[in-house]
């Protein structure tokens, strides 16, 4: 089952060519890995998939991006609701100087659930889906930011899924993160690819090669190879991809 | 001992002169304000209305005059203001015709208040037919304070950092939700400092409410909207320059209250301020 179809997508800030091309098929319930030196395109392409670019003034999207057969960039598609379906864990942890409870509970209140009851049981539902429960069930009403980054960064993870979106797109969710703190984020992904589509845009190799079933290398903006996880690190067609993973280029 | 600490030496105490310069003036006005009109300050002076021209007797209506015309500047100029600052900040783009709000703003900031006095006598007194009136008055004063809500609440919505909107974004809120939840309780502790700041400057102003509200003397305390009233600032100046052979006591007496009045709503703003502050984590 395929989540994402994207056909022949062109990006532009300005003048400047951000993506040329990109053709790709995401799957349903696995991880795709987005890898490629910095400033080739990668984030941008994530970002095209819950139209999170809009906010950029001066940009401009060609091609398409269909959603389970519809395309999001038709006049019209509600954004707002396509934000709600695609969620995103940013790169550096950025949970609201709240309460943990506020910070889980903003989406769902913001969907338009008031009851205290339904949003108890929402908050511990995403809490327990981001493993962050047993952690912090005792701290709901302490301020998120006197958490450590790692916990702030799955209380991320469990806003995005408060709100039970399809997809969750996730912009080098360790880069701020220590070793274990970053297992312990793969280590999720794993758990939440069971009902996600989870998209991932990661610096390091060796993460895409441990979480991902499928990885797209980018390249000057353009999608160079784009493979089983295991073809790409293994026995990649393209020179160009042989060459950045083994770190001869890039 | 080398140059550069005998360089030092002098040049920390220069500026130590230098804030002394500062701070000695404040210290003296309000010194002098305190002990020349402590010896007017009783009950009697803050809830009984004045007789014998001024000359005995209280200030009551001044103050109650002072505080009901701060209060309707607030009514007016606080929904407007903050409004308007979350428009600028929160939906306006970078346009020529926004470029033009914002000069308009900081120009009206350095308009001279007389000024306002004359475009509240001139759009509210006569030309809407308020008469002289403390609608008149609070909306001549709350002109005179949009400008300093609106730059200070604008500023303190853009210090709310952008990384929150984009969250917001992402996980399916609208814009307002994203101001209402998250950005305007961020704000608020500059908001409130902004709008007392500039509801302080009201309070004291003279100028405009010259000729929009003030009874030059008027012994009850005000009905209606639309009837006119003494006020502290005004009233100063009226027994300042005015009345020949008015007790000095009395005058210092109600500059004090005047400054009192003044001096604990700015405490009340930096407690506030301070107050939101220990919660805000940037």
């Amino acid at each position: 089952m395929n989540k994402f179809v994207v056909q022949n997508l062109n990006f532009y800030y300005g003048k400047f060519r951000a993506l040329s091309g990109v053709t790709l098929t995401i799957p349903d319930r696995q991880i795709t890995a987005l890898i490629g030196p910095s400033g080739c395109g990668k984030s941008t392409f994530l970002r095209c998939l819950n139209r999170m670019n809009d906010t950029i003034s001066g940009t401009r999207v060609e091609g398409k991006v269909l959603l389970e057969g519809q395309d999001i960039y038709e006049r019209r598609v509600n954004v707002t609701d396509l934000r709600r379906r695609v969620g995103m864990v940013f790169q550096r942890p950025n949970p609201f100087p709240q309460s943990v409870y506020d910070n889980v509970a903003f989406g769902p209140r913001a969907l338009g659930t008031v009851r205290k009851s339904q949003l108890d049981d929402i908050v511990e539902e995403s809490l327990r889906g981001a493993g962050l429960w047993e952690e912090v069930k005792d701290h709901l009403n302490q301020d998120a930011l006197s958490f450590s980054l790692g916990q702030q960064q799955r209380l991320c993870i469990a806003r995005a899924i408060a709100v039970k979106p399809e997809v969750i797109l996730m912009d080098e969710p360790c880069s701020a993160l220590d070793p274990i703190e970053t297992l312990q984020i793969e280590e999720l992904m794993q758990k939440l690819k069971v009902n996600y589509c989870i998209v991932i845009v990661t610096h390091s190799m060796q993460q895409a090669a441990r979480v991902s079933e499928w990885t797209g290398f980018f390249w000057l903006g353009e999608l160079v190879e784009f493979d089983s996880t295991a073809k790409i690190f293994t026995n990649p067609s393209q020179p160009l991809t042989e060459n950045y993973i083994t770190g001869r280029a890039g | 001992m080398g140059t550069r600490f005998i360089v030092q030496r002098v040049g920390f105490v220069m500026l130590s002169l230098i804030a002394l310069a500062v701070v000695v003036p404040i210290l003296v006005i309000v010194g002098v304000i305190v002990v020349r009109g402590i010896g007017a300050i009783s009950w009697e002076f803050l809830t009984t209305m004045p007789h014998d021209g001024m000359k005995a007797g209280g200030i009551l209506p001044t103050i109650v005059g002072t505080l009901v015309l701060t209060f309707g500047t607030a009514v007016a100029a606080i929904p407007v203001g903050v409004g308007g600052a979350i428009y600028l900040s929160e939906y306006a783009r970078d346009t020529l015709f926004t470029r033009a709000i914002r000069l308009a703003i900081v120009n009206l900031a350095g308009i001279p208040s007389v000024v306002y006095g004359l475009f509240g006598l001139g759009l509210f007194v006569l030309f809407l037919h308020f008469g002289t009136s403390i609608l008149a008055g609070s909306l001549t004063l709350a002109i005179m304070t949009l400008p300093v809500i609106i730059s200070t609440s604008e500023e303190a919505l853009r210090a709310v950092p952008t990384e929150y909107r984009t969250v917001i974004a992402s996980l399916g809120g609208t814009r307002w939700q994203g101001i209402h939840y998250i950005v305007l309780p961020q704000a608020l502790p500059g908001i409130i400092t902004g709008v007392i700041l500039g509801l302080l400057r009201a309070a004291g102003e003279t100028a405009p409410i010259l000729f929009t509200v003030s009874a030059f003397f008027l012994p009850r305390l005000p009905h209606s909207p639309f009837d006119r009233t003494m006020a502290l600032p005004y009233h100063l100046y009226v027994i300042s320059t005015q009345v020949p052979g008015m007790p000095h006591e009395i005058q210092y007496g109600t500059a004090l209250v005047l400054l009192a009045l003044v001096l604990s709503m700015n405490l009340v703003a930096t407690l506030i301020r301070g107050y939101f502050r220990r919660r805000r984590p940037w």
